[in-house]
This record gives C-alpha cells, sequence and structure tokens, in this order.
C-alpha cells in the first residue's frame, strides 16, 4: 500500500505552496499529484508582469514565481507525479490517483494520506452559441497555453468574447505572439477590467464592441467568420445590428469556476458562491473543510488571483503540518497570522474587497465558526 | 504559414533544445518536438481537426488546453481517447483522427 502524511492535488501556485510549507516545517512525505503534463498550473501561461496591491509578487511575472517554486519543492524533497489525475477521495483519507504513462493503459493507484489538500484551481466557463463547438471556438485560456507555453499559434485573427483582465490580457499577449486581434466582444455596456490592460488593446487600435455578443460562429469544417450582434437590457440580440468579422478564431474569456468535482467525491460540504464564482467548499480560517483532514486552497474555494492562491496554499500547508504535530500551536499561529496578514493586504481595491467580504462571510458561516 | 513562434518579444527565441522528430499523422509525416504536446504539433502544422463526434460526425479541435474537455482526444499508436493537449510527443508516434468514442467508426 502507498502511504504518504499528504497529498496535494494540484501542482499550482497553491498546490505547491502548500506542499512547500507542509515539507518545510518538517512533513516528511509530501506528494502532490497534476493531471497535467507540466507543474505550474496557470502560472507558467503568465508572462505578463503580475497585477495586485504593493504586497510581494506584483510586478513579477507569473513564469518566474513558477519557477521559484519547482525549485523550491525540490529543495525540501516534494515529490511531484505528473499525468496524474486524481478521480477519487474515500474515506475521507485514500486518493485514488490513474496515471498516464506513455500512453500505455492508465495505472490506478490508491494513495493513503494523513492529510489531504484539494488545490484543484478553476475551469473556464462556457458561452454557448450557434457554431460554438467548431474548431477554432477555444477558452482564452488554452489560447494562452498555445502561445506562451507550447509556442504555437492557435488561428491568425481572432475574435475574443469578454473583457475582463483574462479577455485583456490574452488579447494582448496573443499580438505579442504574432496573431491579429480583430475585436473584442463585451455583454455588459463598459470594459470589465483593469484600465492599464484596457487601454493596451485600444492603443493598438482593436475595437472593444460593448453591449455586443457573438451570436454565430459561420464556417465549414473550422471557423470563417463571426456575426456580433448589439444586445438590449436583457442581453437579446437587437435584430439588424448584426455585423460580420472575418476570423478563423473565437476566444471565450466569460469568467472561470471553481473545480469541485472532487470536493463533492469527498463528502466535503459545499456552498454556493457568485461573487466567488461559483459551487466552493467550506472552509475554515486554517482551510480545512467540513471533512476532517481534507484542505483546500487556491481558486478552487473561490477564483481570485495566483498571489492569494499561494497564500491560502501556505496556509493549508501550516495547518496540515500543524495538526500532524510537526510545529506548535504557537508557531503554527503566528506563521497563519503573517499569511493572513498578506492575504488581508492582498485582497484590497474594488474587487479585492468584494471578495475579501465573500471569504469572510463564507468563513463565519462555517460550523462552529459563526456566532 | 507556419504557426510557430519562433522568436517572441517576451519570452525570447525558441531554445528548448527540444529534438525534432516525425510522427505521423493520418498516414502523413510531420516534424514535431519531443515533450511538447500532440496538439501543439498539429497546429504549427494548421491541423485543427481531433476527432468527429458519433452522431452527428460534427469536427471537434483544441478547447480547454488543460485535458479537461476531451475534444483534442486521437488515436495514438492505436490507443483511442489520448487527450493530445497533455500528451506529449515521441519519436515515430502514429497519430490518427478519432470517429466516434471509441475510435469504432475509423474502420
Ligand atoms: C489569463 C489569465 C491571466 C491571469 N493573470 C493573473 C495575474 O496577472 N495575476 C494574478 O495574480 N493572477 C492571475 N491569474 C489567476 C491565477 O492564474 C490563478 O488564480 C491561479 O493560478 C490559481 O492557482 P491554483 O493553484 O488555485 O490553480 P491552478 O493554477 O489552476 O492549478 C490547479 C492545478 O490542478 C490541476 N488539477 C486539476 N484537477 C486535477 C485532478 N483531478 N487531479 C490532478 N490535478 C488536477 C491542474 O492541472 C492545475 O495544474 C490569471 C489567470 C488567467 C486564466
Ligand atoms: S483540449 Fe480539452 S482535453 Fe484537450
Amino acid at each position: 500500500m502507498v502511504e504518504r502524511d499528504i497529498v496535494v492535488v494540484g501542482a499550482g501556485p497553491a498546490g505547491l505552496a502548500a506542499a512547500i510549507e507542509a515539507a518545510k516545517l518538517g512533513a516528511k512525505s509530501v506528494l502532490v499529484v497534476d493531471l497535467n503534463m507540466k507543474a505550474g498550473g496557470q502560472l507558467f501561461k503568465q508572462i505578463h508582469k503580475f497585477f495586485g496591491s504593493s504586497a510581494h509578487g506584483s510586478g513579477v511575472r507569473g513564469i518566474d514565481i513558477g519557477a521559484q517554486m519547482l525549485a523550491d519543492a525540490q529543495k525540501y524533497g516534494v515529490e511531484i507525479w505528473l499525468n496524474s489525475a486524481a478521480v477519487g477521495i474515500y474515506g475521507g483519507k485514500v486518493v485514488s490517483i490513474e496515471k498516464n504513462t506513455e500512453n500505455k493503459t492508465p495505472v490506478l493507484t490508491n494513495v493513503v494520506a494523513k492529510k489531504i489538500v484539494i488545490a484543484v484551481g478553476a475551469s473556464e466557463n462556457v458561452i454557448r452559441f450557434k457554431g460554438w463547438t467548431k474548431p477554432g471556438v477555444m477558452g482564452a485560456g488554452a489560447a494562452q497555453t498555445m502561445i506562451n507555453v507550447n509556442r504555437v499559434r492557435p488561428g491568425k485573427r481572432i475574435v475574443m468574447l469578454g473583457s475582463g483582465n483574462v479577455g485583456l490580457i490574452v488579447s494582448y499577449q496573443l499580438m505579442q505572439a504574432g496573431c491579429e486581434v480583430v475585436a473584442l466582444v463585451e455583454a455588459l455596456p463598459g470594459v470589465g477590467g483593469y484600465g492599464v490592460h484596457a487601454s493596451k488593446i485600444k492603443r493598438a487600435g482593436v475595437p472593444i464592441y460593448t453591449k455586443h455578443t457573438i451570436i454565430e460562429a459561420k464556417g465549414g469544417d473550422r471557423v470563417e467568420a463571426v456575426v456580433i450582434a448589439e444586445i438590449d437590457k436583457n442581453f437579446a440580440p437587437i435584430a439588424g445590428t448584426e455585423k460580420t468579422l472575418e476570423a478563423d478564431t473565437i476566444t471565450l474569456a466569460a469568467g472561470l469556476k471553481p473545480i469541485s468535482d472532487l470536493v463533492r467525491l469527498s463528502e466535503a460540504e459545499l456552498v454556493f458562491d457568485g461573487v466567488l464564482g461559483g459551487w466552493i467548499p467550506k472552509h475554515d480560517r486554517n482551510m480545512e473543510t467540513t471533512a476532517s483532514g481534507i484542505y483546500v486552497a487556491g481558486d478552487a474555494t473561490g477564483v481570485e488571483e495566483a498571489n492569494t492562491a499561494l497564500e491560502e496554499g501556505k496556509l493549508a500547508g501550516v495547518a496540515a503540518a500543524e495538526s500532524l504535530g510537526l510545529v506548535s500551536e504557537s508557531e503554527a499561529g503566528k506563521l497563519k497570522g503573517e499569511i493572513w496578514y498578506r492575504l488581508d493586504g492582498l485582497r484590497m481595491g474594488p474587487f479585492g474587497e468584494k471578495r475579501m467580504k465573500a471569504k469572510a462571510a463564507q468563513i463565519a458561516s462555517f460550523p462552529g465558526v459563526g456566532a | 504559414m507556419c504557426m510557430r513562434i519562433e522568436d517572441h518579444i517576451i519570452i525570447g527565441k525558441e531554445d528548448s533544445g527540444a529534438e525534432t522528430v516525425e510522427i505521423t499523422v493520418d498516414g502523413k509525416p510531420i516534424p514535431a518536438k519531443v515533450g511538447e504536446p500532440i496538439l501543439a504539433a498539429l497546429l504549427a502544422k494548421n491541423i485543427i481537426i481531433n476527432r468527429y463526434t458519433v452522431k452527428n460526425k460534427e469536427p471537434r479541435g483544441l478547447f480547454c488546453g488543460i485535458g479537461q474537455c476531451t475534444d483534442c482526444a486521437m488515436i495514438v499508436n492505436g490507443m483511442a481517447n489520448v487527450r493530445t493537449c497533455i500528451t506529449p510527443v515521441e519519436k515515430g508516434m502514429v497519430v490518427n483522427t478519432q470517429f466516434g468514442i471509441g475510435g469504432e467508426g475509423n474502420g
């Protein structure tokens, strides 16, 4: 039987931080599994300098943070299994892992863990319109992975749906990669993301059609043209306002939602929160769920940013090490206090504060925590 | 037009040192880099259809890029349902467009 002190699911910033922190504090066998063929989660797509408040990390590129974390993981003896998907959690301590080895039939390994951290991140929301399944329609994150990680263009002429930070940043990066961004299409009356990112797009002369949506992807076996239209207050297309844009690719940046399937299987309780992007696991200030010994961190607990994911991961790592008896309560308390101080600092500003409130309300509702 | 990004304004020149090998896609050889996702090698050659659906025989291609949606599944070295966006290239791989769920439409 395979046994580990701690099994972390997901090797993004949250999962890696949890593993590194626990290993630093003396956890002997820390295993991180990730279904992808590379560790780092979303970090390696992010070749731009990070936004964020004055706290650490802003001004640094995601790829550099990722490289540092991988070096730390190695230094502290964290074990990483790639191409390995966690497919179930049983009895609060067995993690079923499906490992793909050189295209042979996947091997299923059950790992018994003293503590489990779920840091599986978020998935992109899908917007449906006529022709949305055609090759050439893809998530903005998929396009970003192709250009920044795999160095290959997903198409030549792109229409981006959504003007939040992801839509703006990926549009700009597509241009940096040599693609032509034909237009951004946004349903709301104003641009969703930060002004700094929007002005880069505008300076490049790319139109942002606000109060518009995509109504059809035209073409045979791939996208050849995109029909957009203005929408009314109820988001219904207004007849006669249709425009046809010539493009071979549509990228969707309509927000992210926390991945919750593994949490569901673990029997930890979930709660719905619109601000945080969907169904999220209930957790306390230690990031522990209602299933004792199972912790959560990062976008899986509510969609935020890489820095908050990283700090939440550290919290989970410290708390797990504490409950394994590796650090004293007072030492752990001190560490957790510092992390919370940084987390509160990161959750400032108009977007951050909303999330801080949502998180605080969520934690206050945790069984045994609330008034 | 080759879709590869040789020189990038932020991340610089391609310098991974990955060996370029040949893989066979639907019977035709294409160049690919060892370790890159199969899907990337296909995109580089403008091949964007990975599979066709069972009922309506509609084409599917890259959608999530991180192994979650299965739209990019193909038959790789005889095995169906291999997600090409998260499966690294190896020398001499044989890759085929998949028809149907288990490739039963491939005949
Ligand atoms: C386009 C874009 C731009 C962004 N820009 C910024 C920015 O400028 N600044 C900033 O702070 N943040 C930014 N972010 C957000 C940031 O990337 C995320 O908040 C952060 O990566 C979340 O970290 P995470 O560890 O929770 O999840 P992820 O980084 O998503 O990692 C989760 C990992 O879990 C793995 N996984 C999922 N399910 C399983 C399973 N069942 N078994 C095994 N492994 C699994 C995945 O493969 C993945 O590697 C951006 C995000 C996007 C999409
Ligand atoms: S594109 Fe979604 S699994 Fe490969």
